[in-house]
This record gives structure tokens, sequence and C-alpha cells, in this order.
């Protein structure tokens, strides 16, 4: 095991990805990487003819990276902020979504895209959007959502190797958290859950930051003897419903937590698809966790109030054991 | 603009006319041929085509080889088949068969065909733009000396796609040469009453690239445009643009009353038709007999003629294969 942060993962994850494959290359810098921008000079320093420093036009970007992807190369598109990638919609969802399916399977669009997405503290409407639940509405896109240093190393390897559009939604408030990476130095298979923490009360199923607070909200629970399971999709397409609803299944409770707004969300979703499968496993609601349907204020005390925390997971858990 | 200076290849050999003229004259017959299989209700949606705009298609596609690519537009049945896409399997596709080139799930304006390295026809407005600049890209990371083409409409030149890939197209040297085939119209409206500024060649120059007009009815105009354009971009140099004037004989899309095109406005450029041209080139020249051209046009329409027949009788895809290739 190593210890980096999430950031130093990330940079460490393209850097072995474009040294194991010659067509990795690298459109957008500095990654969002912030303080740790020095991080980026080891992209620079071994593959200055690979990484590019495009000019700011998110729709330009993608689709440049989506033309090169269908060309042959595998490149890895940097949107910056979550909030900026809606100017690159179309060029995700109508071209790069869409063209291996169009196709009957001969066009692969080996593209990477990712963006920092989330409330970041103190970037009001325009620079604190999630925009996993609106990807997540279309079929095509292989979408990760990492929560802890392993996973972004693990998954934005897997995102490089994979020959179909993948989309990494990394949380803003990740990038500076630090963890273990395991030296084996592998990709993570996209499509399987990672069962955080086992336990055999409640399951809790919470992606990217969300699945720190759901472990923190488990310590607490353990001390009232409550045992909570948390489970972390990893990648929200395609979705690994067998292991939520085997977690389901032996706990009988279910609580998923997502930052974005309640409406459309991620644990809306996944809300209705245990409903619909695993209804018999069920021996009480299902609780979810979200904002509250408004765009994020600016104010700090607003924005504490709106979003979840480990106390309103521990509520939603206990609103199960009622 | 003034470009360094690449040296153009010499003129085309008459076997190159000849070549170029059976193209136009194939992309003609297949037009009049989908235009009647929609109108009779036999295709899907709404299909757009590119009958008098042939001159276009074939004169720049004719300027470049296999390992270049193309990126095209909704217009562009004229673009697949120059670059040389089975007939009856364009033919299928535009019905929604399983025998199409996409097995039906593309349609007219998303057939994709990389053999050729054609990246597809495209449902919105500019979005071919960034995968030419894109395939660019990858040829150079790859160490190729491929070139790409983006065929665009002059309704794109109004989308802010089109100047942030030429921003990045100059500034990264990228092999891409930008055509604008203007036909007057972007869907249903006029460019004069949508396109600000005197000068739309203004719109590469500003990027400092070197940016022509070409006339756009005269296909060996078109093609010593693109040849010098794609010299330019194998060397190194970078983008070109080029807007090739032109007309659509029809309407935005098959059905379209056109009430706002007017007679003597139609009559000059049918006039112009850039078959007719070549024709009375070529024969004038004594590249070609009549009886040469005549042959040509029957060739057309037989190779037409199966492809409807094959794809109206080619089966529907089963509706059952929906969720095959949602992922690679």
């Amino acid at each position: 095991m190593t210890k980096m942060s999430h950031a130093e993962a990330l940079v460490t994850a393209i850097l072995d990805s474009m040294a194991a494959d010659a067509d990795v290359v690298l459109l957008g810098r500095p990654l969002g990487l912030g303080p740790q921008r020095m991080l980026m000079s080891r992209l620079t320093d071994r593959f200055e003819d690979r990484v590019y420093d495009p000019p700011v036009c998110e729709a330009g970007n993608a689709a440049l990276g989506v033309g090169a992807a269908m060309a042959g190369i595998r490149p890895f598109v940097d949107l910056s902020t979550g909030s900026f990638s809606f100017l690159a919609f179309s060029q995700i969802i109508n071209e790069a979504a869409v063209s291996n399916y169009m196709t009957a399977g001969k066009i692969p669009v080996p593209v990477t895209f990712h963006c920092l997405e989330g409330v970041r503290g103190g970037g009001a409407p325009q620079h604190s959007q999630n925009i996993h639940a609106f990807v997540w509405n279309t079929a095509g896109l292989e979408i990760l959502a990492p929560s802890c240093p392993a996973d972004m190393y693990g998954l934005t390897r897997a995102a490089l190797a994979s020959n179909n559009p993948t989309f990494i939604m990394n949380h803003a408030k990740l990038m500076a958290v630090e963890g273990d990476v395991p030296d084996d130095r592998a990709a993570i298979p996209i499509g399987k859950a990672d069962i955080k923490r086992r336990g055999k009360d409640v399951t809790i199923v919470a992606l990217s930051l969300m699945v720190g607070l759901a472990l923190q909200a488990a310590e607490e629970l353990a001390k009232e003897g409550i045992d909570v399971e948390v489970v972390d999709p990893r990648t929200l397409a395609p979705l690994d419903e067998e292991t939520i609803l085997a977690s389901v299944a032996r706990t009988g409770r279910l609580v998923v937590v997502d930052e974005t707004n309640m409406q459309g969300s991620i644990a809306s979703g996944i809300a209705g698809m245990v409903a619909e499968r695993g209804f018999r496993s069920l021996k009480a609601a299902v609780q979810r966790v979200a904002r509250p349907d408004t765009p994020v204020p600016f104010s700090a005390p607003m924005e504490a109030f709106l979003l979840p925390t480990h106390e309103t997971i521990m509520a939603a858990v206990k609103r199960t054991l009622v | 603009m003034t470009a360094q200076s690449v040296k153009t290849p010499d003129a085309p050999a008459p076997a190159k006319l000849l070549e170029m003229h059976r193209a136009m004259v194939l992309i003609r017959r297949f037009e009049e041929a989908v235009r009647v299989l929609a109108t009779a209700g036999a295709v899907p949606g709404l299909v757009h085509l590119c009958a008098g705009q042939e001159a276009t298609n074939v004169g720049v596609i004719a300027a470049l080889e296999p390992r270049d690519a193309i990126a095209s537009h909704h217009r562009g049945h004229g673009h697949c088949l120059a670059r040389g896409a089975p007939v009856d399997g364009l033919m299928a596709e535009i019905l929604g068969k399983e025998t199409g080139m996409c097995g039906g799930r593309s349609g007219s304006m998303h057939v994709i065909d990389l053999e050729r390295n054609n990246l597809g026809t495209n449902g919105i407005v500019g979005g071919g733009i960034p995968l030419a600049a894109g395939a660019a890209l990858s040829a150079r990371a790859r160490g190729s000396d491929a070139a790409s083409v983006c065929f665009f409409g002059d309704g794109a030149l109004n989308q802010g796609l089109l100047h942030e890939c030429m921003n990045m197209a100059a500034i990264w040297k990228l092999a891409v040469v930008f055509v604008c085939e203007n036909n007057g119209y972007g869907e249903f409206t006029a460019i004069d009453d949508v396109t600000a500024g005197p000068s739309l060649l203004a719109r590469g120059e500003v990027f400092g690239i070197p940016s022509s007009m070409v006339d756009g009815m005269d296909v060996r105009a078109v093609h010593e445009a693109a040849r010098g354009a794609v010299a330019r971009a194998r060397a190194g140099q970078g983008p070109s643009f080029i807007i090739c004037n032109t007309w659509r004989f029809g309407g935005h899309h098959v059905g379209d009353k056109q009430d706002y095109k007017d007679d003597a406005e139609a009559r000059a450029w049918r006039a112009r038709d850039p078959i007719l041209k070549s024709a009375a080139q070529l024969q004038d020249e004594g590249h070609a007999s009549e009886a040469d051209l005549r042959a040509v046009e029957h060739e057309a329409d037989a190779l037409v003629k199966r492809a409807v027949e094959a794809a109206r009788a080619a089966p529907e895809p089963a509706p059952q294969r929906l969720l095959e290739h949602v992922h690679g």
C-alpha cells in the first residue's frame, strides 16, 4: 500500500495509463488539482507532447476528444468544474454515448471525460452542480464515482482501458483526502460495487463523497448497537444492482445517500429499483437522503443546511428501525 | 491571407475527371431515388438531400487518400457515396433495414462508415466539425500524416463550436480542412437573414487560417482548392477554410414546399448544374463522348435500382435486439 491523496491517485493513474498505452492523450490541465497542481509536472515532464492545454471551450474540448477516440486514440478530457460540463452535453450525449449503438457496435468511442463536481463550499449555483444524475439518464456511458484514492486510481485505469465512453465524476471535496492505494496498481472492474463496511442491520448505499459520511454515521451508530453495512456502487452505470439487492436481502432495510437534488437523484433511482426488485426483502420503507430541490446557495450557513451530513444519515437509518 | 507555399499536385488526369463525374452522377441518381422513396412514405423520419451540391462533395473527397478522415452533416449521402460507401448498404440504412450499413440503427442522419474513415453524417448542426478536428489530433498522436475534412453548411457558421474548433486547430496546427458548403439556406432561412458581418471568410481569417471561396458548382474548382488545403495539412502547416458556394436543388427535407425560394433564383442556379457543367467540359475536351456519358448514367441507374430493390426487400431489425450495443 502507498499513501496518497485522491488528486495524486488521479495523476498517478493517468501517468501509468500513458506509460502503458501510447494512445492515451490528456486534453486538459491542471485537472482541478488546486493547491496540488505541482503534481501536473509529473505528466508534463514525461509526456509533454501528449498533454494539451486547451482553451476554455468545453464543447470543443469534449468533441475533439470524441473525434479523436472515434479515430482510434484514448483521450482523457478534463471538463474542469462539473457545472461547466453542461456546455459539452451535446458532445457527450449526442455523440460519444450513442456512436457504438447507432453503428450496431462498429464505432466504439474510448474517450474518458472527467470533472470535479458537487458542492465544493461557496461555489453558489454555478459552481456546485452535481451532474452525475443528469448524465445517469443517458444510455451508452460508463459513469464512475470514486470515493477514495484507491478507487480513484483503479477506476481511472479502468476508464482509460475501456472501449466505451466513460465519465469520471470526481467530487471536488475529495481531492485533498488521503488514503492507501494498493501497490499492484490494478484497474477496478467497471460495474462492480464495493462493500466498504460489513453490517447486518441496515444497508446504506452511498456514492462519492457521501461514502465517507456514511462510514462516519456507521461508526456512530455502532456505539448505539446498530450494525450498518455500507455499499459503494463505485460505478453508477452500469449499476451493480445485484450487490445492492443481496445486501438488502441480508439486512431488510435501506438508506440511499446522494449529494444531488432529490428529484431525479441516484438515491431515487436506486430506491425505485429496490422497491421493484427487492420488495419482499424490505422490512421498512426505503429512506432517501439527498439535497432539497433548490439551487445551491452561496451563503455558508444555507449551504451547510441543505447538505447531507452523518447526522442526517444516522436519522434516516433510525427511521428504518422504527 | 497568405499561406506558406506547399506545392499543389499537378492538374487531375482525364481518368480522374471522369471518375469525379461518375461520382456526381451516382449521387444525383441516388438522391432522386431517395426522394421517390421518401415521398412514398418508405423512409422513416425526415431525409435531407444534397442534389445540386454534388461538386462540393466530390471535389473535396477526390482530393483525399483512404487514410484521411471526413466528418459530414445531416445532408450527407453524397459524402458517404463519394467516400465509397456501398450503395446498397447506404440505401438500406436510409430505409432503416437490418442490412443497412449500421443495421438500421442510425438512418440517414447518423450513418457512420469507419472502414472508409467517415466519422459520419450528423444530426446536430456543426456536430461533425470537432470530430474531424479530433481525428486530426488522433493522427498526430499516432505520427500519421493523415488529414481530415469536416463538411458543414452555412447554418453552422453561426455555431460557437466552429469557432472553438478553428481556434484549437490553428493553435495546434491540426491537419484539418474546414469546408463550408454554403447552399444559401440554413433549414428554411436565407443565410443573409441570420449571419452578420460583410465577410464569411473573415470567420477563418480571424484565426489566421488561410481562407478561400470557390464556385461550388464547379467540381474542378472545388477539387483544386481542396488539394491545396490537404497538401498544407499534410505538410504540417495546419488548417484551411474553404467556402464552396452552392445551391440545394430541393428543400431542407423531402416534403419542404420551399415557399422561401423564387423561380428566378431556381432557374439561375439550375442553369449552373454541376453535372451538366462537368459533362460539357468532358465532351469539349474530348475526354468523353456522349455515349460514354450516357453509359455513366446507366451504370448509376442500375446500381441505384438494385440498391432500392434490395433495401425494400430487406428485413427490419428485430425489436428484441434493442438492448444490444448500448456498451461496446
